[in-house]
């Protein structure tokens, strides 16, 4: 059998696609895991608000004529602002009532709100699955390799990989890095020591928020049309990638949604485009049987 | 009692609203025609609301604090709730059982097809929250996929009749036993799961279910489901429409009374407090040496098992099935009917499955809002009211500390 380097390449590029976007969004969900311990269900959702917020900006925008690159950061700027706000609402209202309440109840509050944005969104806007322009123009020196990558996939690739630079900065040489460390380390004893707890655990709400709403405009240029669902579908394989890479390890989630990513684009490519999702959840099924931890994850015992 | 300090902080919750909601509530645009829609009046209605809301929502809050301040601050004594205080004085407790039983046998006599249809769907609803009461709120476990055992039991009912012309009666123990097994099935890996993961992985199996339902067209039929299901029989006579339905509706009343008693005497059994005893602390009952396993999986199984019969009786009704009745919203739709009604509370699951089904029916008009609702519903009950309407609260005694005797 002839070997395809070409299919195999765009398949590996299709995969480090998915990868990507399934990280910014991952991002959030380890964050808010490692210092609440709560699955963000509602953090699908932010991201489909990012893309939602970003197109009506753009449409607007172009309306009145503005150069299609200035949308495209303005956009992605108000977005950005937009979905931290929702994240830190959300956190403010469903969340934060419940921290010393029973997990299920945490989990629940976080399905109802996924709920409300979700219809909200459908019942503002439209439940039809709306164009979005695209943005981002071809870029010439790509042009040999047009039938593999696109120019758009460039884009996710480069600002994705700017994304978790400056995270990682975050986290490691900020003093609202140590602090989240250490809350997300023992929230007693941070409090002990004089860290709010409150303010990091809403900047991490924050900051989770923005990821996932620059996600939300990349994949909404590069695939060209959103709907009001989309939070859900990659909330849940995000969620999936987080888990397997460790979940509240940051280099977990993008090293989880990377090998999701890059399985699924194969798995698609080459055996069954049907499964698809199937293949996600029964990839996460094995992964909690027999290594609950994650590929990062550090083992941890249950104190009694 | 409202002061200058109250007013000014709702206005900035619905100034801070007002800017939230803007780009999506005000501006709408359409790219088809080119035009930008913009709906002034939106943020005037989310400005009003969210001031009113805030001063709602504080109050509330404020009122859950001083409750939890007066209960530890409580007298020794016997607490009793509402409910207890009805049901257990005899003479109340006879007259309204009465009342119920006249008003149920009548019910399909009195009103039209119409709305016994309703009642019946109802009735399915009782029976599965019933089912997941068993599973999340007797033992804790939050299973986001029950929806697949209810289309197990659907899919077994119309297979079976498709391929061997099995009728309803032999059906629908099949159902049931199809339900328990797959119960089984699905709670073997999530065993070692905590609260989180489990709601994920089961919410995976929900949907791998569908999914495989949907796409494996020649063991399922896919999209376009399986139709001209029969309804039970009742000794070869042949019914109308009208009657078929009557006679369903009785049925599910025998089917959900059975439920209630099983589910009754489960509660109060070995197996029922081992439930409740995982529920409060994993690690506790494992030590007290109920073993996790046997009583997980029975959770699962049982559970599954009125799904199942649930869903042979959703088969029956409406004849015909297809993979897009089973999502995972009608997963959430159950798990709603037992966080509104009560966890773990029989009378709470009632009536939260006579709020959430038959409500939508009568308020049509409003139908588009119902999903706002449920996550609204979900998020407030939790905050305000974790135990539900009805809650399956216990007698409880509160001793006296010896200080301050």
């Amino acid at each position: 059998m002839s070997w395809d380097f070409d299919y195999f390449m765009e398949l590996f590029l299709a995969g480090l696609t998915r990868g990507s976007i399934y990280a910014l969004i991952a991002l959030g969900y380890t964050m808010v895991y490692g210092i609440i311990e709560l699955i963000n269900f509602a953090h699908g959702e932010i991201y489909m608000i990012g893309a939602f917020t970003a197109l009506i900006v753009t449409g607007v925008l172009t309306l009145m004529g503005w150069n299609s690159v200035a949308i495209l950061f303005i956009a992605a700027g108000v977005a950005v602002v937009y979905s931290s706000a929702y994240g830190y609402t959300v956190e403010k209202i469903a969340y934060k009532p419940l921290r010393n309440a029973p997990r299920l109840s945490a989990l629940i509050s976080a399905i109802g709100m996924s709920l409300f944005l979700q219809n909200y969104v459908l019942l503002a806007q439209t439940s039809d699955f709306l164009p979005f322009p695209a943005l981002i123009p071809e870029f010439e020196w790509l042009r040999p390799w047009e039938h593999i990558v696109r120019s758009s996939q460039v884009v996710i690739y480069v600002t994705t990989a700017i994304v978790m630079i400056l995270l990682t900065f975050l986290i490691k040489f900020t003093r609202i890095g140590k602090a989240m460390r250490a809350v997300s380390q023992d929230k007693e004893m941070a409090m002990l020591v004089g860290v709010d707890v409150n303010r990091v655990i809403s900047v991490t709400f924050i900051v989770g928020s923005a990821t996932a709403a620059i996600g939300g405009v990349l994949i909404a240029s590069h695939i060209g049309q959103i709907n009001f669902y989309i939070g859900f579908i990659a909330g849940i394989k995000a969620f999936v990638a987080a888990v397997l890479g460790g979940i509240g390890s940051i280099p977990g989630a993008v090293l989880g949604s990377l090998v999701l990513g890059w399985t699924e684009s194969f798995f698609t490519g080459y055996i069954s485009s049907d499964y698809e999702d199937v293949f996600a959840f029964l990839f996460l099924v094995f992964i909690l049987i027999f290594r609950p931890s994650g590929i990062l994850g550090r083992a941890e015992s249950e104190k009694v | 009692m409202i002061s200058f300090a109250e007013i000014k902080k709702s206005f900035l919750v619905s100034l801070w609203f007002v800017f939230l909601t803007f780009p999506i509530m005000v501006i709408r645009v359409n790219t088809i025609y080119k035009r930008v829609e913009w709906r002034w009046e939106n943020m005037l209605l989310v400005g009003i609301g969210s001031f009113f809301f805030s001063f709602v929502w504080r109050y509330l809050l404020r009122r859950k604090e001083l409750g939890r301040k007066k209960e530890l601050a409580e007298e020794a004594g016997v607490r009793v709730t509402l409910w207890q205080r009805i049901t257990e004085d005899r003479r109340i407790y006879l007259l309204v059982l009465a009342v119920v039983i006249a008003f149920i046998a009548a019910y399909p006599f009195v009103f039209s097809m119409y709305q016994t249809n309703i009642m019946i769907s109802a009735l399915i609803y009782i029976m599965l929250g019933l089912g997941i009461n068993i599973v999340v709120g007797l033992a804790g476990l939050l299973d986001l996929g029950y929806v697949a055992f209810y289309a197990v039991g659907a899919y077994s009912y119309a297979l079976l009749n498709y391929h061997f012309g099995l009728n309803f009666w032999l059906a629908l123990p099949i159902g049931a036993a199809a339900g328990a097994f797959f119960g089984i099935l699905l709670g073997y890996p999530v065993l070692r799961l905590r609260g989180d993961y489990l709601a994920i992985v089961t919410l995976g199996f929900g949907e791998i279910i569908r999914l495989i339902l949907e796409n494996w067209n020649e063991f399922s039929f896919g999209p376009s489901g399986i139709a001209n299901i029969p309804r039970p029989w009742f000794f070869g006579i042949k019914m109308s429409l009208e009657q078929s339905s009557i006679f369903i509706y009785f049925l599910l009343i025998a089917l959900v009374v059975f439920t209630i008693f099983v589910v009754n005497r489960l509660k109060d059994s070995r197996i029922g407090r081992a439930w409740i005893a995982m529920r409060e602390d994993e690690v506790a009952c494992q030590a007290m040496g109920i073993d996790r396993t046997k009583t997980k999986l029975t959770a699962f199984a049982l559970g599954a098992t009125w799904a199942g019969m649930a869903g042979v009786m959703f088969a029956a009704k409406t004849t015909f099935i297809n993979p897009a009745s089973f999502t995972i919203w009608e997963s959430i739709n159950v798990l709603c009917i037992v966080v509104l009604g009560g966890m773990g509370s029989i009378l709470g699951v009632i009536f939260g499955a006579l709020a959430l089904i038959l409500l939508p029916e009568y308020l049509r008009a409003f139908s588009e809002y119902r999903m706002l609702l449920f996550g609204f519903i979900l998020v407030t009950m939790m905050v305000f009211r974790p135990g539900g309407i009805i809650s399956a609260t216990r007698r409880t005694y509160k001793f006296k500390s010896l200080d301050e005797s």
